[in-house]
């Protein structure tokens, strides 16, 4: 089977149980899948579990290989989780700062190495941000930062990539462009792109294959079209809401009132 | 520079085209920066070796540069009240002001990353009160750990205490859902606790060895001797490398600890070994010279501003700050005052704050 998927993944916090026993997938390769779902319906956690971050049972495949047993450093080279917190403001260039996210591991790859400034710079021009390169982070807005911060994942190279929230920050022109890049870059590379996202315009209209997460289970998986439907979203978020075409003949979500 | 022309020029504000001749000067700017702090490191060490040198060579006793290198040189062909004070006061005192001076400095700066906190330091999370109280039980209650020789006893008692408390705190931190906030009020929890513990033994204590401690608790660097000196000089040749070698995990973490872990650094085990190699040089320090905490709080401040958070520069950086800090100290501390030798922990922080102050307060203007 192709794509990132677990089978029977049960995550627990303390004696609340986050993930009961969920298989999820495969989230093709070459494409943005997203994962939708409430306020604490387990979307960070499943995320953050695929990443093989904090205590989970059950198996991480990608593709063929099992990712379960890898240590944490070659996990995260394969499998990247970008956390929904913005990098932190600290006294570090932007330049340092992607740098320094090649040098977590300790094993820089050997396609970044001998250039990592080139490498950097190439990784912060796809997000439009070279020119912040020499600035410091505890200067940047947040939404800056967040792009930052999609340039050190996107710049470390992994098989598959994991964003939680990642437009959180960004005004409308940027979570458009970022939408794009990552959609361009996902099919470049052939790799797993999936992400948490609250939009459900831009999950219909930009990702290829969605999952809905309802207190740790799955409400829906497939083709946006058949995932994201008024009877999924009542049942998601307790919702009267409809999906229609636009003038353009694009669907478009919205919403009447709650339930 | 190799660049798919397809994913240059989105909808930004980087010019899409001339991304090579910004590359060029950007590398260039990055090298220019690297050779300004490699600069800055050098800089600090010959401001410290000028430091010992004025150290060495100024004191009470008024012995001229030619009778200091004579005896330095030819020991045995001198006065012996010469020769005892240039080698078992002047020399001992200048090195262990740079040794504890370096080895405050670098701890702080670990704990200051591994604990997100810029307040963590030992003196802030109890390594020194913890061996203010180690100290006091050697000095008022004659409590001696077993097979201790007699000149070793209160160093003895103070080490382990302090190393101790840094156990604690590691403790503290290996618990589950332990954030770093948790981990600096127990610091603090410590700090009060051996502060009281201290102040009630100085209660029962007899007039003497209430002025054995309270001199004691000062913090001076009269109590060095060649013995204590190499061993904690031997621990800063032994931990600092190790230091280093985890400049960049600890760079990322200072980008925040989930995102740390995120991109693969394995966060429990780098803080575990920072608070292991803080607590080594820490607890040395404190229990030889006694309280001469502010310089594991102010170095790392200073190295931030001067040379940045990329550990690779700013962990030397703190590590020389805080021996430069010291040995003016120690210069001030024989000194300032004719004939009297200041405890060196009240001229640290005096000589320390406005400095710190300058640094911090012109925070905004530097970055």
């Amino acid at each position: 089977m192709d794509g990132l998927y677990c089978e029977h993944m049960t995550v627990r916090y303390g004696r609340r149980t986050v993930l009961d026993d969920i298989s999820v997938g495969p989230f093709p390769p070459g494409r943005v899948s997203a994962l939708l779902g409430p306020n604490g319906s387990g979307k960070s956690t499943l995320l953050r579990a695929l990443a093989g971050l904090g205590e989970a049972t059950g198996r991480v495949m990608l593709g063929v290989d099992d990712l379960t047993g890898l240590t944490l450093a070659r996990r995260t080279r394969r499998c990247l989780y970008l956390p929904q917190a913005l990098p932190a403001m600290v006294h570090l260039q932007v330049l340092e700062s992607m740098l320094a996210a090649q040098h977590a591991t300790g094993v820089v790859p050997p396609d970044v190495q001998g250039d990592e400034i080139d490498a950097a710079l190439h990784m912060l021009d796809v997000f439009g941000i070279a020119d912040l390169s020499m600035r410091y982070m505890d200067e940047l807005s947040g939404g800056q930062r967040q792009l930052v911060g999609l340039a050190q994942a996107l710049g470390r190279h992994p098989d598959a990539l994991l964003l939680d929230e990642p437009l959180s920050a960004l005004d409308l022109h940027h979570q458009f462009a970022v939408m794009e890049i990552l959609r361009r870059e996902t099919a470049a590379r052939q790799i797993v792109t999936v992400m948490v996202l609250h939009d459900l315009n831009i999950a219909v209209r930009m990702t290829d294959y969605d999952v809905i997460l309802r207190e740790g289970r799955i409400i829906a998986a497939g083709a946006p079209g058949a995932v994201i439907t008024p009877v999924t979203l009542a049942r998601t978020y307790d919702i009267v809401a409809r999906v229609e075409k636009c003038s353009r003949g694009l669907p478009h979500v919205m919403v009447d009132g709650l339930r | 520079m190799r660049v798919p022309e397809e994913s240059v020029g989105t909808p930004s504000v980087s010019p899409s085209t001339g991304l090579s001749d910004y590359a060029r000067e950007v590398r260039g700017r990055y090298q220019s920066l690297l050779r300004r702090r490699m600069g800055l490191l050098g800089l600090l060490l010959a401001l410290i070796a000028a430091s010992v040198v004025l150290d060495f060579s100024l004191g009470p006793s008024g012995l001229s540069p030619s009778a200091l290198i004579r005896t330095l040189l030819h020991p045995h062909h001198v006065p012996a009240g010469q020769g005892v004070i240039v080698w078992q006061i002047r020399l001992p005192y200048a090195l262990m002001a740079v040794c504890v001076g370096a080895s405050l400095g670098l701890a702080g700066a670990e704990m200051q990353t591994v604990l997100a906190n810029p307040l963590a330091s030992p003196f802030t999370l109890g390594v020194s009160a913890a061996a203010a109280f180690g100290a006091s039980l050697a000095i008022i209650l004659g409590w001696r750990l077993p097979g201790v020789p007699d000149a070793w006893v209160v160093s003895g008692d103070a080490f382990v205490f302090a190393i101790g408390s840094v156990l604690l705190l590691d403790m503290v931190s290996r618990r589950r859902n332990a954030g770093t906030g948790t981990v600096v009020l127990f610091g603090i929890a410590l700090v009060f606790a051996f502060h009281a513990l201290v102040s009630l033994l100085q209660f029962v204590a007899n007039e003497d060895a209430l002025q054995d401690l309270v001199f004691w608790t000062m913090g001076s660097l009269t109590r060095a001797t060649w013995p204590k000196l190499g061993l904690l000089a031997a621990a800063c040749v032994i931990v600092a490398p190790l230091s280093f070698a985890a400049s960049w995990k600890l760079t990322v973490l200072r980008m925040g600890e989930e995102r740390a872990a995120s991109l693969g650094v394995d966060v429990p085990r780098v803080r575990r070994g920072a608070l292991l190699r803080v607590s080594i040089l820490s607890a040395l320090a404190v229990s030889f010279v006694g309280t001469i905490g502010f310089v594991g709080l102010v170095a790392p401040h200073i190295a931030r501003r001067l040379l940045g958070e990329d550990h690779r520069f700013y962990l030397p950086g703190s590590m020389l700050v805080g021996a430069l800090v010291m040995s003016l100290s120690s210069i001030a501390a024989r000194n300032l005052l004719p004939g009297v030798v200041i405890p060196t922990g009240i001229v640290t922080a005096l000589v320390g704050i406005p400095f710190f102050l300058g640094i911090v307060l012109r925070r905004r203007s530097i970055s």
